[in-house]
């Protein structure tokens, strides 16, 4: 099992701020914490971080040739540092 | 200058080229390569690179391995362990020469790091391989902020810079999993032990704790229980990378 901590560089292509250690309130449970706590799995399409105390999907990233698709629905809000 | 900072971060984030200057077998199971990277700006203590390999049917495998040395221009040291149904660590540890090249992007991650200014105490806990990004921090840990790293290991020749870890004294403390040796300790990193040899919550240590994640989990919750903050303990987990 791996962390948020994984998806520093995937989500480093796509944001310009670091966001593993921003802080995000999970929509399902309420939980909050940083991105990097979430539980990581990479080996599905993309990257996908879900919620370390419901199991929601809080970001998933998908790259293809030529394009990112990302969802976000799973983050109430997100707090990032910069 | 404020705006030079915004800029620098913004560059986007891509693939290069990192060459192999040089190898030090660690271990057995590990062994650490000395990489070039062209334009490489020092990492910050605790982060991590990407490595991707390409098969030629065009096949990509993906991993992350974390930067053991202190930071510094040009270049930067990983030490990676042998997972023997890896898809990328038998290459790195078994097959890759000097003068190899392969892809990495990073240095990345911003949540497991701890640089100097950000003072300690600073508490240190590893699980085998784990010990990687927590020597980069210790490497570069002035001698004013106390530090200790309780690092845990199967047997004693499975210690990762042992030599090195050996001329920081009382700073570093060992432990065995599945070996007896005389005049090293054994056991699993439990409550006990972190009583004995940790800081106390009232002297509220910055804590980093990186290894499998059974022991990355047992180790917080014990030092949660042992009334440490949640927010000041920082975890990094590895293992299989799926399911």
């Amino acid at each position: 099992m791996l962390d948020g901590n994984v998806g520093a560089g995937r989500l480093g292509e796509v944001f310009a701020l670091e966001l593993t250690s921003a802080r995000g309130r999970c929509a399902g449970c309420g939980a909050e914490a940083q991105i990097a706590e979430a539980r990581a799995f990479v080996e599905a399409p993309g990257l996908v971080l879900r919620c370390a105390s419901c199991d929601n999907a809080l970001v998933v990233l998908v790259r293809t040739d030529n394009r990112y698709v990302l969802g976000m629905s799973g983050l109430a809000w997100l707090e990032l540092r910069g | 200058m404020a705006g030079t900072a915004v800029l620098g971060r913004l560059k986007p984030l891509t693939w290069r080229v990192a060459s192999v200057a040089d190898i030090h077998e660690e271990t057995p199971r590990t062994r650490t390569l000395v990489l070039d990277v062209e334009d490489w700006e020092p990492h910050r203590p605790g982060q991590h690179v990407d490595i991707r390999l390409t098969a030629e049917d065009g096949y990509q495998a993906e991993r992350s391995y974390s930067i053991g040395s202190a930071p510094r221009h040009g270049a930067f040291d990983l030490t990676v362990e042998r997972i023997d149904d890896g898809e990328v660590s038998p290459y790195l540890v078994d097959e890759v020469r000097r003068g190899d090249s392969f892809e990495i992007r990073g240095p990345v991650g911003g949540y497991f790091v701890w640089e100097p200014h950000q003072g300690g105490p600073l508490l240190l806990l590893a699980g085998g391989s784990g010990v990687v990004p927590l020597m980069s921090m210790l490497r570069v840990r002035p001698p004013e902020v106390a530090a200790r790293l309780v690092y845990s290991s199967r047997t004693l020749d499975d210690v990762i810079y042992r030599d090195e870890l050996e001329t920081f004294g009382d700073t570093v403390v060992l432990t065995l999993t599945r070996e007896e040796r005389s005049g090293v300790r054994t056991g699993r990193v439990d409550d006990e032990l972190l009583r004995q040899v940790g800081f106390g919550p009232n002297e509220n240590p910055r804590i980093y704790i990186c290894g499998p994640t059974g022991f990355v989990e047992a180790v917080a919750s014990t030092l949660v229980k042992l009334g440490h903050a949640p927010e000041r303990v920082h975890t990094e987990r590895f293992g299989p990378t799926g399911r």
